[in-house]
């Protein structure tokens, strides 16, 4: 309490202390007590549980094939690139806004030019990180649709965003980064989305 | 005999006599009310309306992703009178934002946000945000394509906060994608949560009212000039003069509503949009999102904010600034007088301004980016070519300027000398 301030003779002094101690402990008990609410909002073990990894078998998979899966609720896109894709990649790095993904989320292994642990075998998540609609394949020969210098990649529907086949967002586009790299693991013809060695280790 | 039971319960709880006596029979307001004065106690049926439709909704509804969109549709088809009780809540969400949209108006053109009646606006901006919540977890329920990616899209606005925002996503979510958990809890914040809180806004909104007094058309501060009896010269009792003028506001009010619900309710897709009649599929985005009608001017600015330092953030931002920078009006409004009839040009103007930008980005809102075409090559800037996206930039500008100058031209403008009291005539 303030020395300056009066006090007022009639006022017990230990008696208000005691009235601001049980209101500050009971005010901390309140708090408290909101936790369970809190926590309770979090993905219960259920959905944590669908959350889980899963194997996908992707030996059926052409060249120039895009598979999708369903991981968490959401698309995740297998594609086998064909060498012509990959080669399109390196072409078309002037016109991207993150090259090098630098801005944008993938797992350590991911972090190279064909943003994938082997480079034929790209995986990623198919929502758009603009505002999370799904975009859809447009290969290079769609020229007549998207434009003549198109070198083939993503296009999604809502807001533009354009993605080249690693996934990395043309300039121009309302999307901030790159797509997603799940976390996954090759293992000969399966591939285990949602699981690698730092998820595991967690 | 019922005045003696009337005695009886009087004497027991005077409250009840008091209270009313307190807010309506003997509250007097100014005399003068307009149209404009309507507004609020529309607000407050429609609200009624929306309870008592909710209530009876909820009794068919199931808050499940399995068996919500079925339910709705059987709502609609099989429960007697139930698409009567749909169409009424549905068309009471958009009648609920016209009516307060007109009513902040009212504030704007009146200055019944400046002192002493801050407390009442903020109030108000609070019952605003909480409307705007109550109206996003209820557009989920049906569970059709625009409730599903609208509420994708709109948590992800969350996710977009630095640093805590995909922990926040999830939390708000309960799933790693909007799932029957999102459905259930927005469910609940629907039907218990946002609906308690905005009848306890209700309450503090009129106790603050009320306790200082209601404005008027003029201004004028009708408690300075008291009669005899201690009451407001240019005052008259709320009950019965303007119970009875609400009441006439309300016919007319009910009318336009009931001619929505039987003959318009979707209006168009404006207040019920098409893709809503598809079930929500989790793997199939469709080709355009846009909110209902009463978010877009602020999904117009969302969109109008480039992304920077590969960020949604800076824009998310600037819609949040856009909302909340309401709050700051009492402040920001540093004119002497408080109805525009004695306000200057500038504050017509940039109020003409502010209106003319608040339409325009609300019609872009419902629309994708390329509705008005793109500009040729190089006039490719800031990142798009789009004709609607400049005009929302600009549109934007604009709005923030018309909040951020006001501390400026509202002292810079000239006014009028308010009178001592209402003018003769002016009713």
């Amino acid at each position: 309490m303030n020395d300056n301030e009066k006090v007022d003779p009639k006022v017990n002094r230990a008696r208000r202390k005691l009235v601001v101690a049980t209101s500050v402990v009971g005010g901390a008990a309140g708090l408290g007590a909101a936790a369970p609410f809190v926590a309770s909002m979090w993905p219960s073990e259920r959905a944590r549980a669908a959350g889980a990894p899963i194997e996908v078998d992707v030996s059926r998979i052409a060249p120039g094939e895009l598979a999708v899966f369903e991981w968490r609720g959401k698309p995740v896109w297998v594609l086998r690139r064909t060498q012509e894709m990959l080669a399109s990649l390196k072409s078309v790095e002037p016109r991207l806004s993150d090259p090098s993904s630098k801005a944008s989320e993938q797992p350590k292994y991911a972090e190279n030019e064909h943003r994938s642990a082997k480079p034929d075998l790209l995986v990623l998540v198919g929502v758009c990180t603009h505002l999370g609609c799904s975009p859809q394949e447009k290969p290079a020969e769609a020229k007549a649709e998207m434009g003549a210098d198109w070198p083939g990649g993503f296009y999604c529907p809502c807001h533009g965003s354009k993605f080249d086949f690693a996934g990395r967002v043309f300039n121009g586009s309302p999307a901030p980064t790159n797509l997603v790299v799940p976390p996954y693991t090759v293992v000969d013809n399966k591939v285990v989305i949602g699981e690698d060695e730092k998820t595991k280790g967690a | 005999m019922i005045a003696r039971v009337w005695r009886w319960f009087d004497s027991r709880m005077p409250t009840v006599r008091q209270e009313w006596a307190r807010h309506a029979a003997e509250y007097y307001a100014p005399k003068n009310f307009n149209f404009w004065y309507f507004f609020g106690s529309l607000a407050l049926l429609v609200l009624v309306l929306q309870i008592v439709s909710g209530i009876f909704l909820t009794m068919n509804y199931k808050p499940d992703a399995n068996l919500a969109f079925g339910s709705v549709e059987y709502i609609m088809r099989d429960v007697p009178g139930g698409w009567i009780i749909r169409y009424l809540h549905s068309t009471g969400a958009s009648a609920f934002f016209i009516v307060v949209y007109l009513h902040m108006f009212r504030a704007l053109l009146y200055g019944s946000h400046k002192e002493p009646r801050e407390l009442v606006w903020i109030f108000g901006v609070l019952i605003y945000l909480t409307l705007m919540g109550e109206a996003f977890f209820g557009y989920l329920l049906p569970w059709g394509q625009m409730s599903f990616w609208g509420a994708q899209v709109i948590v992800n606005l969350f996710g977009s906060v630095p640093f805590i925002g995909p922990d926040l996503a999830l939390w708000i979510r309960g799933d790693y994608v909007v799932s029957d958990a999102t459905l259930n809890r927005f469910f609940a914040l629907h039907v218990i949560a946002f609906p308690l809180v905005l009848l306890g806004l209700v309450v503090a909104h009129l106790l603050a009212l009320h306790d200082v007094g209601s404005n008027n058309p003029e201004g004028v501060d009708i408690k300075k000039v008291k009669g005899a009896d201690g009451h407001p010269v240019d005052g008259i009792p709320f009950h019965p003069y303007y119970t009875v003028k609400d009441l006439a506001g309300a016919v007319v009010f009910l009318a336009i509503f009931a001619f929505v619900m039987f003959f318009v309710p979707e209006m168009g897709g404006y207040f019920l949009e098409n893709n809503n009649f598809i079930p929500a599929d989790p793997l199939k985005t469709p080709p355009h999102i846009a909110p209902v009608w009463y978010f877009t001017p602020f999904y117009s600015i969302l969109r109008a904010v480039p992304p920077l330092f590969h960020s949604q953030f800076p824009g998310v931002l600037a819609m949040g600034i856009a909302t909340l920078i309401l709050f700051f009006l009492p402040w920001l409004d540093r004119s002497p007088v408080k109805s525009i009839r004695y306000r200057g040009t500038l504050y017509k103007a940039w109020l003409a301004a502010f209106v003319v930008v608040f339409l325009i980005l609300g019609y872009l809102g419902t629309e994708p980016t390329t509705v008005w075409g793109q500009f040729n090559d190089r006039w490719n800037i800031l990142d798009t070519k789009d004709v609607a996206t400049w005009v929302a930039r600009l549109c934007s500008i604009v709005y923030f300027l018309f909040f951020f100058l006001m501390p400026w031209y509202t002292t810079r403008d000239r006014v009028m000398p308010v009178p001592e009291r209402l003018p003769a005539m002016v009713h």
